[in-house]
């Protein structure tokens, strides 16, 4: 069983959806267990999985399955599973993500989705499977066809929310589908020049024929990474984020929020690293010129989009498009700081939307509302609540010693090394723009001081509300749980950050990325 | 600060300093509201285990060591180290100290007052000492940086307390300032070092990495500098002087120890450090263009005792007044000779002293009678002669009498300025001494011999004792 661990990782998921799925028969109350138990199965595997590949002398884990095998050139037919420590490490991102929102969902599926337990969790194991599996993959079309596992189930998880949520998959569904289509036309071009799909086996014919000249190559990479830019968000190609985030259940919002932009850059990172190549990626094409600008329009673009809203939902899914704009930026200033602060930060930016969606669902609850006018007097209410939000909140800021600082300061270093100074500007711009969208929103839990500037109470601490709005009351435990949960595990990501980063180095240093001290 | 050669041992003391109040605040918090009394134990408790922390490794220094304590390794080369060494025991004996006597008047201001959300206060002023001493006991650009962030965010609550409108503007001019500038000036100044210097494998250590900026070319340096002068705006140098006076809306206490003692020491404390001990007097005096924040130093000086002068809000004129002092220890920074530090060093402490006693009397004075100006002043000498006495001596201090301690600091400044042949220096210190003498006497002056009008007669007495420190 210990050497299947990398399978076990699907398994558990897969066929706990199954489970649910059957279980739609009058037993809805055992969905919750089910999904629960497969989440644990599959992290177990991840961790046992991470064990075996840092054990292994290469540092990767390759599992083959259904019996085929990879001897012919170039490398592979057939179904390969592909771990090393960068796609482990995402998977263990996935997985603990999936966890912890799976423990989470107990009431809010209950109580916003009532009837639909069984399909629900179904289309969230489903959902786990899609994404684990996109990380683990070692196969560009099987790629594919895990992408659209995770986006088809997304979109049927987007779909139960409230009236609205219906036109903003539809959106999603269009989005989504033109860059998985782009993605596999891209895919197409490749398997035509190389005759492989295996993603060692491209990179090897790639390597040995030198085909980086060659314009199929070429229109190849365009169509793969448009395609993958457009999956993850990445400003211009955001009009579905927002929409979709806001008006999906609690749950649904949660798990993807943290993650699907996450494993988009993964993927990009996966095909330029491992798939191209550095030197075709970077070296041979014009995008390490104008990419780091689009990264500074996306970011600042964002930001200020983020500023204009006047609900948290909203303003946490325009900060996710900016924070995609981070990752981008580390990734195309072509540098190995920056490269270890792209993924580090899909590692804390994971940790940091959990907690803020978790947050925002448990304000959600208590509130009835995450609009800011609703906010007054939280603290005193839900002070547990409140302090697990803005330690998510505190990282995407970037304060020290949570994650998110740790991320920023290895871009901020990438950026410097390779001397991209817009990138740092905006860095700095969009540091500032988040102190400000969420000391605003301490201010407004914190101060009797209406929008416009009117003092709602009589001074000396009155909010303007009455005893019992600002009593001590909770959310339910099943909730806050999980929120205390992924607050720790943002501070702890941030205490460890040199054991993930060494992990990180590990992984980057057969990539010849320029660390370019000179001075 | 100390010499290179001193012997470093192990000791768990400045982490218990550091930590003491952290935990306190569980018991702080506990207790809540309802047990009050208990809640002001703990907060006592607390500070009495700092301070003596701090004092029993007076000795240690005192036989030539240098005490150290490791707590984590943040970045392959850069630890969390805590060091105490001679300046930093100095600003730490001070903080600790006066969080004593401040807790002591916390509790008959707060209580006097009626205030609401005390346990909050409480909570967050143990909070705000704790990354006081992680600032005093810092080992390198990065732990200092960590524990100056901290104090930014846990003083943000106290200084926002009254929760009104008003409270929202100081708030947000606090914050604006001191997060603008520690992220994005103070951040790239220190990536820069971390990236640059040694191939990226320096811990910008205060003892060890002395010096090491020189590497860097003349403009880079200066950059560097400004970065620094102004990233740690919690320094108050102008141009990004303005959250001090905002922040006076807070309660007095708070204004007494942070924004007379804690926190704006704190930004003149990491100045100091990073003239000295990053930069080093050295490359300093090797610098071009250096002498420009000297001028940037004795503007602030000037600029700022003129503002105090037509300040009638008592707290204000104290806070520009404080701008002013604090300019003062930036200048003996910048002038870069042993004679200039070591007045700045002693200033620190010299200015904690005097002006935590006026902000303490401002409080008193308020408590007692409502009072917030000083046209109102008139005639209280006769009803709080204790407070305005004080008042009185604490003004003294400030502008530098001799027998007090200001005149020692000033001494040294202006001896490390001549050390420099930098003459007008002198004659700044001098005009400023004189300034400060026209805004902080007249407050006692009206306070004694101008008598009250009669109408404002509404029979108050003293303050309660626990006002008087």
């Amino acid at each position: 069983m210990m050497e299947n661990a990398i399978a076990w990782i699907l398994i558990f998921p897969l066929f706990g959806s199954v489970a649910c799925a059957i279980l739609r028969m009058g037993k809805r109350k055992i969905c919750y267990p089910v999904a629960v138990l497969s989440m644990v199965g599959a992290l177990w595997g991840g961790i046992e999985t991470l064990m075996q590949v840092v054990a292994s002398e290469e540092y990767t884990v390759s599992y083959i399955f259904g019996g085929w095998t990879l001897d012919s050139y170039p490398r592979g037919v057939g179904i390969e599973f592909h771990a090393d420590i960068l796609s482990i490490l995402i998977t263990l991102v996935v997985l603990g993500v999936g966890l912890i929102v799976a423990l989470y969902s107990k009431l809010p599926v209950m109580e916003e989705t009532p009837g639909k337990e069984s399909i629900f969790y179904t289309l969230f194991l489903l959902q786990v499977t899609g994404l684990a599996g996109i990380c683990l993959t070692g196969d560009a079309f099987n790629l594919y066809v895990l992408i659209e596992v995770a986006a088809l189930t997304g979109y049927g998880l987007i779909a139960m929310g409230s009236k609205r949520a219906a036109a903003a998959t539809f959106n999603y569904v269009i989005l989504g589908t033109i860059g998985a289509s782009l993605y596999l036309l891209g895919v197409g071009y490749i398997y035509i020049k190389t005759g492989t799909l295996n993603m060692v086996g491209i990179h090897d014919v790639i390597e040995a024929n030198n085909l980086a000249d060659s314009a199929t190559m070429q229109v190849a990479f365009i169509l793969v990474v448009v395609g993958i830019l457009i999956k993850m968000a990445f400003f211009p190609f955001h009009a579905w984020l927002p929409n979709a985030y806001c008006n999906a259940p609690t749950v649904t919002s949660s798990l993807l929020a943290p993650l699907v932009t996450k494993v988009m850059i993964y993927v990009m990172i996966r095909m330029l690293l491992s798939v191209f190549g550095v030197d075709f990626s970077f070296e041979l094409t014009l995008w390490t010129d104008f990419m780091p600008w689009l990264v500074v329009v996306a970011i600042v673009c964002a930001a200020v989009m983020a500023l204009a809203q006047r609900e948290i939902k909203r303003m946490l899914a325009y900060l996710i498009v900016a924070e995609v704009g981070y990752m981008v930026g580390g990734v195309w200033i072509y540098n190995y700081y920056g490269m270890i602060g792209s993924i580090f930060h899909v590692i804390s930016d994971a940790c940091m939307t959990l907690c803020l969606f978790l947050g925002a669902g448990l304000i959600l609850r208590k509130a009835k509302t995450t609009h800011f006018d609703g906010l007054r007097g939280l603290f005193s209410k839900m002070p547990l609540t409140m302090t697990g939000f803005f330690i998510g909140g505190f990282s995407i800021i970037g304060l020290p010693p949570t994650c998110g600082f740790f991320s920023k300061w290895y871009l901020i270093t990438g950026g410097m090394v390779s001397q991209r100074w817009e990138y740092l500007v905006v860095l700095m711009f969009s540091t500032m723009v988040m102190v400000v969208l969420f000391f605003r929103l301490i201010e407004r839990i914190h101060l009797a001081v209406s929008e416009s500037g009117e003092n709602l109470g009589h001074g000396h601490g009155d909010l303007g509300l009455t005893e019992e709005q600002t009593r001590f009351d909770e959310g339910p435990l099943s909730m806050l749980i999980p929120l205390i949960l992924a607050a720790s595990v943002v501070l702890i990501v941030g205490i460890y950050n040199q054991d993930v980063v060494n992990l990180i180095k590990i992984f980057l240093a057969e990539f010849n990325l320029p660390k370019g001290v000179d001075y | 600060m100390s010499a290179p050669e001193a012997i470093i041992v192990e000791d768990i003391r400045p982490l218990i300093a550091f930590v003491a109040p952290l935990v306190g605040v569980f018991g702080i918090a506990w207790a809540g509201e309802k047990r009050k009394n208990l809640r002001e134990t703990f907060t006592f408790l607390v500070a009495i285990i700092q301070a003596s922390a701090v004092l029993s490794m007076i000795p240690i220094l005192m036989s030539g060591k240098i005490i150290e304590f490791h707590i984590w390794q943040v970045f392959t080369h850069v630890p969390l180290l805590l060091r105490v060494d001679g300046f930093g025991l100095l600003f730490a004996c001070v903080a600790s100290v006066l969080w004593i006597a401040t807790t002591l008047y916390a509790i008959g201001y707060m209580r006097g007052l009626h205030e609401h959300a005390q346990t909050r206060f409480y909570s967050f002023f143990a909070i705000s000492l704790s990354a006081t001493m992680g600032v005093a006991f810092s080992s390198n650009l990065l732990t200092i940086y960590f524990f100056y962030e901290m104090l930014s965010v846990s003083t943000f609550p106290l200084v926002t307390h009254m929760q009104d409108k008003e409270a929202r503007t100081g708030g947000r001019t606090y914050l604006g300032y001191l997060l603008f500038t520690s992220l994005c000036l103070l951040l790239p100044a220190l990536s820069w070092c971390y990236v640059w210097l040694d191939e990226g494998n320096v811990a910008m250590d205060f003892l060890a990495d002395t010096g090491k900026v020189g590497a860097f070319g003349q403009s880079t340096q200066i950059i560097l500098l400004c970065l620094f002068t102004f990233g740690f705006a919690k320094a108050g140098i102008m141009p990004l002087h303005s959250w001090l006076p905002g922040a006076m809306v807070a309660p007095t206490p708070v204004s007494a120890l942070l924004h007379a003692v804690a926190v704006v020491k704190v930004g003149v404390f990491c100045v100091i450090r990073v003239y000295a001990d990053i930069f080093g007097l050295e490359v300093l005096q090797n610098m071009d263009g250096e002498d420009w924040m000297i001028a940037i130093a004795c503007a602030t000086i000037l600029i700022s005792s003129l503002i105090a002068l037509s300040q009638d809000n008592l707290k204000r004129r104290l806070a520009f007044s404080t701008i002013g002092q604090l300019g003062y220890v930036v200048l003996g920074a910048t002038l870069a000779t042993e004679q200039g530090v070591g007045g700045s060093v002693l200033h620190v402490a010299m200015h904690a002293c005097g002006k935590i006693t006026l902000f303490f009397c401002a409080g008193a004075i308020f408590v007692a009678s409502g009072k917030k100006y000083v046209s109102e002043l008139r005639g209280l000498g006769r009803k709080m002669p204790i407070t305005m006495g004080a008042f009185m001596i604490g003004s003294l201090s400030v502008i530098g009498l001799p027998p007090l301690g200001g005149f020692i600091s000033k001494w040294y400044l202006a001896l490390g300025a001549l050390d420099r042949d930098a003459v007008w220096v002198v004659v700044v210190l001098l005009l400023s001494s004189l300034l400060n003498v026209f805004y902080l006497l007249p407050v006692a002056v009206t306070a004694f011999f101008r008598t009250e009008e009669k109408e404002n007669d509404t029979g108050f007495k003293e303050a309660p004792l626990g006002n008087m420190e």
